[in-house]
Formats: structure tokens, C-alpha cells, sequence
């Protein structure tokens, strides 16, 4: 379980009472919730690799994180977003820079169903229709006539959040969802379940199976990988961001270097992204 | 004997004692003093989380007590957040009665088994492997229940909703089992013998010795049983949260999903912005779910005497 948004802020707290975050050598990381694990992996290995080095990270969701970089209370902010041009008008008025955009790592979503299932491909639409409960029978988008079960995650992830935003246009699901603790609850229950449908990272996918995604009903359909993560061609896909007031310098530029290395793009891997290249 | 020796030693021993007696009782007092103040804090706090619901304008105006009647719907994370607490009502209620119906009679009817007919070594076995049962952790009980009971049900039953009330309710049942089984056996072997030999002597076979005069002389412990299983099941939360689905929907029927105010709490709690309206809510639910489970507990209590007090007077 993820350590939890209290825990957390008692963390911050406490290190921020023991270091001033802007005397020296501590680097803040602020921001998206989806990346807070990202992004203390990050820290964790570099701290390890470089005596001396201190990077903090917290969470709060994208808009906080980019709130502190506004108010210039972190050095580095993660969002899972783009800067909004509002946001970027506030951070030209206090600093006089629109900011630096650094994208550090992509996210990729994928949609299992059962592998009996002989759906093979939806729209975002069908897929819309589908979790706000307008679609409620396999047959209406090619299937067998079985009712669609429904999995979803938790209202506190941020997979929740991203699947909300962009296939439902922040509309709600339909309350017949079923809710699971964890993408890995989610891809168990769709292996055992022939009628379920299911959302998640795709690294997880196992003993289910992966639908391809068309933006549009005549689009092409397109299965998530490495490639279609990386070029944004399938549409669950996007990418993750540090965001900072200029660009970096010093230990900031150590570290944001070393996250776009190798290693770091490595780590993004092991942790259920997708690295940039 | 140092008592017994006339003198100062005497004098200094016993005052010895005497501080001995009372850091003893310092010490006990202490700790029962610690475990009240614990449990004070604890629901001081709850309710003082809860409170901005109850209180604070700016929270009620997305999320006050009328709101959580008037939509049938949890959606709290959203542009519009929707905080209907009737679906979260319904689905705790649907579950806890599944397991109790599914768990009362087993539990109830072992502990008379093990109490009135099995052998002493039988009964040694089968006591330990029950209360074992209380011993294996929630998650892996709903792990289980996630994955096999829940397939089981599904191909026994044929229900559309694979996790539903009545797979989470079951896998609860069998959490609960324990805790009645123990307090109903000991209650029942708290009878007292006299009772059993009257019955016997009188004709009775064993089995109407049992279910006549056993059972109905223990029943104020079996029912202290019966609802301290019922307070357990009210606010066990790692079996539904795994088990039930957790969609939060109204409806009677019990293959549906549903999702209980512990499953809510637990799921949501750990992301929640700290005193935000959402967070606030959280905490009135946890506010309800202790105010329940005492309402149980002290019912359990007040039945209990009220049988003991029948009984001693009959």
C-alpha cells in the first residue's frame, strides 16, 4: 500500500523543520500522486549513488505540486499534466519565465479484457459508453450477448483520475463499477471473470488480455507498447513532466541529468512506465 | 518466618511490603488508566476529524448530513463530488446479514457439539483448529474469497456479478465463526452440571438435553456471542474491501456488488487531502461505524443481564 498523503505531509514536516528547503544543498520534488513512487525511487537510488546529495519527495497531485512551483516552495515540480496557460501566466508573474518543461517518462494505460473475450479492439467512445454504463451488453460493441462487468480502481489513484479525465471527459462511471484495491486486484478479477473489462498499467497484464484503442471509430486500432507509448499514437498514453521556474543548475541539473540517463529511464521501467526513448 | 519475628525487622519488612503492595496497584492502575485514555483519544479524535460535516460551512457546502441522503450516489473524487451515504448503508447491511445467517447457526451449533457430545478429545481437536481460523490475517481471507471462493459461487449459483454480497458475506462469515464459537462454547460450559444429570435423569435423550436445557440456560451468553460476531462483522474491513467489488449501488438483491462504509474508509482514506471535505467524510463514516458497533456492545450487555437476571430469578 502506498504510504498515505498524511504520512507523508508528517514526513515533509518534519524535514522541513530540520532543513530550510532553500538553504543549500536539498532538492524539493513536489507534485503528482502518480509519480510520488516514481519519483522516490528516483531519489532513493540517486541519494544512494551520491553521497552528500539530499532529494525530497512528495506528493499532493499535479496542481499542488504546480501551485509550489508558482509559489516557489519546490525546486522541482512532478505533474502528470501540462502546465495550464493560467498556471503559466501566474509563474511569468512572479518569476518572469514561463518555466522549463522536461518530459521524464511515459504512462501507458491499457484495457484487459477476458481472454475468451473475442472483442478485440474498442473506441474511446465504445469504451466511454462502456464505463458510464450506456453500453451494458458485449454484443453492442461486437461481442457475445453477455453483460458487461465492470472494474475500475479506487477513486484515490491516479490511474482513477487519468481514466475519468480523458476516456470519460470527467464525467462519472457508472456506480455499477466495481472498485479494486490495486491494478494486480483488477487484472485477477478480469483472468476470472469472462464478461469483465478492466483498466490498468501494462505492465501488469497477465493471464488477461489487451484490447486495442481507437481514437475514432474508423481510426486504426492500436495496442499499447513500448512504440505506441513513446510516440503517443495509442491514445491511453502520456506523458510525465518536471516542471521548473528555470533551467536547472548545480545539484537540480545533476539530478534531472541523471533521471533522463539511463539508469534513471531504467528505474521508470521497473517501477511500470515506459521510458521516453 | 520474617513475619512472625518480633522486633524492627518485622516492622521494616512489612513496610517493604507495603511499598511493594502499592506500586503494584500504582502500576495497574496505570496501565488500566493508559488503555481507558488510549481508546478516549482515539474516538476524541474521530469525531473531532468528523466534525467540520457537522460544523464548518465551507465543508458542508459539498458534503453535509441532508447531501448524503439526497444522491444515490458515491462518486467523491470528481469536478462535482457526490457523497450519497445510502448505497454504503445498504451494502454493509447486506453483507453483515449474509454472514450472520451464514455464520450464527455453524458457529452456534459447533460450540453445542463440542460442548455437549464430543468426546474430550475431540473436543480438544476441533476447538484450537476453529479458533485457528480467527488467527489467519483478513487479507488472506479476502485474497481467497477474491479468487477462488468467488469462482466457486459464481459456477454454483450462476450469478451474473462475480463479486457480490453473498461471496463477501460468506467470506466474512467464516472470519466471525471463531469469535462466536468461543464465546458461545464457554458460555454453554459454564452450565451447570446438575442441570445436564437433572434432564438425563428425568429421560431426556441427549440431544433434547442439549437444545432444551443446555442451550437455553447458556443463551445469554450465546447471545453476547452472537452480537459481538455482529459488531465484527459491522466493522471488518479487509475481507469486503477484497471480496465485495465494491460498487456502490443500491439494490435487495444479493448477487449484486456492493460496497460497505469500512471498505470506503480503507480504500479511500490513505490518498484523501488532509482536511478536505472528502476527508472529513471519511472520518463521519468512521464516526458512524463506532457509534454502531457500540450501540451493538452495550445491547449485547444489557441483553446479557437481562437473561442472567430471568434466569437467576426463575
Amino acid at each position: 500500500m502506498r504510504p498515505s498523503r498524511h504520512a507523508r505531509a508528517a514526513v515533509l514536516f518534519t524535514l522541513l523543520a530540520a532543513v530550510p528547503s532553500h538553504a543549500g544543498r536539498g532538492i524539493t520534488v513536489k507534485g503528482s500522486d502518480t509519480m510520488v513512487i516514481l519519483g522516490q525511487r528516483w531519489a532513493e537510488t540517486y541519494m544512494n549513488q551520491n553521497a552528500g546529495q539530499v532529494v525530497m519527495v512528495t506528493g499532493g497531485g499535479s496542481g499542488t505540486g504546480i501551485a509550489a512551483l508558482i509559489n516557489g516552495t519546490t525546486d522541482v515540480c512532478q505533474s502528470s499534466r501540462a502546465m495550464k496557460p493560467d498556471e503559466k501566466l501566474k509563474l511569468r508573474d512572479r518569476f518572469q519565465t514561463t518555466g522549463i518543461e522536461i518530459p521524464v517518462a511515459k504512462d501507458g494505460l491499457a484495457v484487459y479484457v477476458h481472454t475468451s473475450n473475442p472483442v478485440r479492439e474498442l473506441s474511446l467512445e465504445q469504451l466511454r459508453g462502456i464505463y458510464m454504463g450506456t453500453i451494458t451488453n458485449w454484443k453492442q460493441v461486437g461481442g457475445s450477448e453477455a453483460t458487461i462487468i465492470l472494474y475500475s480502481r479506487e477513486n484515490n489513484s491516479g490511474t482513477y483520475v487519468f481514466f475519468k479525465d480523458v476516456v470519460l471527459g470527467g464525467r462519472d462511471f457508472s456506480p455499477r463499477a466495481q472498485t479494486l484495491p490495486g491494478t494486480a486486484a483488477v487484472v485477477n478479477a478480469v483472468s476470472k471473470d469472462a464478461n469483465g473489462i478492466g483498466y490498468g498499467g501494462g505492465a501488469y497484464a497477465k493471464g488477461v488480455r489487451e484490447v486495442a484503442l481507437k481514437r475514432t471509430a474508423t481510426a486504426p486500432a492500436v495496442l499499447p507498447d513500448v512504440k505506441t507509448v513513446q510516440d503517443g499514437s495509442y491514445p491511453l498514453s502520456r506523458p510525465l513532466y518536471f516542471y521548473l521556474r528555470k533551467k536547472p543548475e548545480g545539484d537540480v541539473r545533476r539530478f534531472v541529468d541523471w533521471v533522463l540517463s539511463d539508469a534513471g529511464q531504467q528505474l521508470a521501467t521497473q517501477v511500470g512506465y515506459f521510458p521516453l526513448r | 518466618m520474617a513475619l512472625l519475628r518480633p522486633g524492627i525487622d518485622a516492622t521494616r519488612h512489612r513496610r517493604m511490603q507495603l511499598w511493594r503492595e502499592r506500586f503494584i496497584e500504582f502500576a495497574l492502575r496505570s496501565s488500566a488508566l493508559f488503555a481507558v485514555v488510549g481508546l478516549l483519544l482515539i474516538i476524541v479524535f474521530v469525531f473531532r476529524e468528523a466534525a467540520p460535516v457537522l460544523f464548518d460551512r465551507e465543508t458542508q457546502r459539498e458534503a453535509s448530513v441532508p447531501g448524503f441522503f439526497a444522491t444515490p450516489l458515491w462518486q467523491p473524487v470528481g469536478d462535482v463530488p457526490k457523497y450519497g451515504i445510502v448505497p454504503l448503508l445498504v451494502g454493509t447491511f447486506k453483507v453483515v446479514v449474509v454472514a450472520m445467517v451464514f455464520a450464527t447457526p455453524l458457529a452456534v451449533l459447533a460450540a453445542l457439539f463440542s460442548s455437549e457430545f464430543a468426546s474430550p478429545r475431540v473436543r480438544e481437536a476441533i476447538k484450537p483448529v476453529i479458533e485457528i481460523l480467527a488467527g489467519i490475517p483478513s487479507v488472506v481471507m479476502g485474497f481467497f474469497a477474491l479468487m477462488v471462493l468467488a469462482s466457486w459461487l459464481q459456477q454454483w449459483t450462476g450469478s451474473t456479478i462475480r463479486l457480490n454480497a453473498v461471496n463477501a458475506g460468506i467470506a466474512l462469515g467464516l472470519g466471525v465463526i471463531p469469535t462466536i464459537y468461543t464465546v458461545a462454547e464457554d458460555a454453554l460450559r459454564a452450565v451447570p452440571r446438575s442441570y445436564r444429570e437433572a434432564s438425563l435423569g428425568l429421560g431426556a435423550t441427549p440431544w433434547q438435553t442439549a437444545w432444551h436445557v443446555a442451550l437455553p440456560a447458556a443463551s445469554a451468553g450465546v447471545g453476547a456471542a452472537v452480537l459481538l460476531g455482529l459488531a465484527r462483522a459491522v466493522g471488518e474491513t479487509m475481507i469486503v474491501l477484497m471480496a465485495s467489488g465494491n460498487a456502490a449501488i443500491i439494490s435487495g438483491d444479493p448477487f449484486d456488488s456492493v460496497r460497505t462504509l469500512s471498505a470506503s474508509i480503507a480504500a479511500e482514506l490513505a490518498e484523501v487531502v488532509v482536511g478536505s471535505p472528502h476527508y472529513s467524510v471519511l472520518f463521519f463514516l468512521g464516526a458512524l461505524l463506532f457509534t454502531i458497533t457500540f450501540i451493538i456492545n452495550v445491547a449485547a450487555g444489557v441483553f446479557v443481564e437481562r437473561l442472567r437476571k430471568r434466569l437467576a430469578g426463575a
